[in-house]
């Protein structure tokens, strides 16, 4: 399997604190990797960076690589906008825009670099819709409120407004940890499906979903990348004593 | 089962009750005493309000008999003829302060915006204190300013500037006298930069990191995360930070007297001089002999309250419209 996204020596600095330690990585594309951690073991913070997140943080600092399709999104020249318009991104709480409707949610980051005719805007938000299927729901009121919607569809809705952008890789940051299980499961399933067009790198600390939805799985501790493997092979033979303790719920 | 309930229910009843009385009776005069303090005290604030507006009314009913509703429309102004019409004063508020506000709204977002968006956080904390410090000059101080200093060189180099350029439309006509609508509008302007720059920068602070988040990994550039995340949130704020302008703005009285030319005229031209309502009364009321004249001012004063109580509950409105219009829509 060829990697899309690679961390080579990968490390993150919040001015004295080193939160990610000289990580390697491969991630396959069209494949789901889930990174499992207990809480403050820098899995969010990896991921933040794959995206150019920290950026806006001033004290941030990532050294070693990161590469998409093999070029350095770090290396001189690299227009990080680009970069996370390739690279898109879902939060653990949903952050629809509240003063937009559901349509203009959805087109909203499409809009950015795209000049839109009203035909292909509407096209757009179906078909964006109808993929995190919440097209049936919303077909009525798509001029209402997004802070209508639960906080499910909310999600859901927050998922369409990355892919309407095209992205080829997609960031998720614990997207279920605000919903309820209903809606994490509809969410589950989404993240089952995404994989066959783009590359999904998923931060959960709910070892179950990291079972039940990722092809590859991380294990991190203390900044650390303990182990990385088939997501089969950690949760049933893990190689390392502290994986083993921390899927059988010994600690974290 | 119930029984048991019921007895429980009791219990715990009774043992309130008894909770409250030892505890809470020697405070219960306290609380008393504090609840019809406060009550009286916030009272009185409403009483002061109404017996103002009684007052007023009383004291103007001369001039409101004499005139009755001319006194909105005549544009006369003679104490002399004891002659009174209001619509100058009325006129040169309402022009001034919105034209202060369409030229301070801009200024003042862009400030709040360059304080919380783009320069770091230190810098921004410091642009505040400076912008917050124009507020604490004495507005008699950006009176001298404006006579001594802005209407001479509006008067020198903008007015002639103007006039040679722009003087076939009628907001520029007629002769530079430096003291002007003019020079009423910038030095109002300046005043309200303070408030609704504070305002605007405490709405924008308040906008979730996530908002910011979402437009950024959305591929967002800086402005374009600023204009479809950070303004729509801060909508309503911003809007009630320009009204809070706007009130400031029309009951301002020192500075504007001091630059504005008191002269009761209506013209559309902003080089000639105005009056506003303020003004009037600060300017005339130490030296009014008859009786009509008083009451005149007096009404003046009345529609000035009237004015800014329109203003506030406009601004209500407008804000509940556009929060509510973000329900509705949601609906």
């Amino acid at each position: 399997m060829n990697a899309k996204v690679s961390l080579e020596n990968m490390s993150v600095h919040f001015g004295g604190n080193h939160a990610v330690k000289s990580v390697n990585l491969d991630f396959p594309a069209n494949s789901v990797t889930a990174i499992i951690g207990p809480s403050g073991c820098g899995k969010s913070t990896l991921l933040r960076s794959i995206n150019r997140m920290h950026d806006l943080v001033p004290t941030a600092r990532v050294s070693g690589r990161i590469t998409l399709d093999g070029k350095d999104i770090y290396g001189a020249g690299v227009d990080p906008v680009s970069i996370r318009r390739t690279i898109g991104m879902v939060f653990q709480k949903p952050n629809p825009f509240p003063a937009m409707s559901i349509h203009d949610n959805v087109v909203a980051g499409y809009k950015l670099n795209n000049t839109l005719k009203r035909s292909e805007a509407d096209e757009i938000v179906e078909s964006s819709l109808r993929r995190v299927a919440l097209w049936d729901e919303v077909k009525d009121r798509l001029k209402s409120s997004a802070m209508d919607l639960s906080g499910g569809q909310q999600q859901r809705l927050c998922i369409a407004r990355t892919i309407a952008v095209q992205p080829e890789v997609i960031l998720m940051d614990e997207p279920c940890s605000a919903l309820d299980p209903i809606a994490t499961l509809k969410i589950e399933e989404l993240v089952e499906e995404l994989k066959e067009q783009y590359t999904v790198i998923i931060v959960t600390h709910n070892m179950q979903q990291a079972a039940r939805v990722s092809d590859s799985t991380a294990f991190m501790y203390m900044g650390e990348m303990v182990e990385s493997g088939p997501t089969k092979k950690i949760f049933t033979n893990p190689e390392m004593k502290q994986t083993e303790d921390y899927i059988t719920g010994r600690f974290g | 089962m119930q029984q048991q309930d019921l007895i429980l229910g009791n219990k715990t009843m009774t043992s309130e009750q008894t909770h409250a009385e030892t505890v809470a009776a020697p405070g219960r005069a306290g609380d008393r005493i504090f609840r019809r303090l406060t009550a009286f005290f916030a009272l009185s604030i409403l009483a002061i309000l109404l017996l103002m507006i009684w007052q007023m009314t009383r004291e103007s009913l001369p001039s409101i008999t004499a005139f009755g509703g001319k006194f909105l429309t005549g544009s006369e102004w003679d104490a002399v003829q004891e002659e009174f019409g209001a619509l100058p004063f009325l006129f040169g508020s309402v022009i001034s302060s919105v034209l202060a506000i369409l030229l301070a709204t801009p200024l003042s977002v862009a400030t709040a915006l360059l304080i919380t968006e783009i320069v770091p956080h230190r810098l921004g904390s410091a642009i505040a204190s400076l912008v917050e410090l124009l507020a604490a000059i004495p507005s008699v101080i950006y009176g001298l300013w404006g006579v001594l200093v802005m209407a001479p060189w509006l008067q020198r180099s903008v007015q002639p500037w103007l006039v040679d350029h722009f003087g076939f439309l009628p907001f520029f006509e007629g002769a530079p006298y430096g003291v002007s609508m003019m020079a009423g509008v910038l030095i109002l302007a300046v005043m309200i930069v303070p408030i609704i720059t504070a305002i605007s920068r405490e709405v924008l602070l308040a906008v979730p990191r996530s908002q910011r988040e979402a437009a950024v990994a959305l591929g967002a550039t800086r402005w374009e995360a600023i204009r479809i995340a950070v303004l729509p949130y801060g909508k309503s704020g911003i809007l009630g930070a320009v009204i809070l302008g706007l009130g400031r703005a029309i009951g301002e009285t020192m500075a504007v007297t001091m630059v504005i030319g008191n002269t009761p005229q209506i013209s559309w031209s902003l080089l000639s001089p105005a009056y506003t309502m303020p003004s009037v009364i600060a300017n005339e009321f130490a030296e009014t002999t008859a009786k009509i004249h008083t009451a005149a001012l007096m009404e003046i004063g009345l529609i000035l309250l009237a004015v800014t109580l329109l203003i506030n509950i406009l601004a209500r409105l407008l804000i509940w419209s556009v929060t509510k219009g973000q329900k509705q829509g949601a609906a």
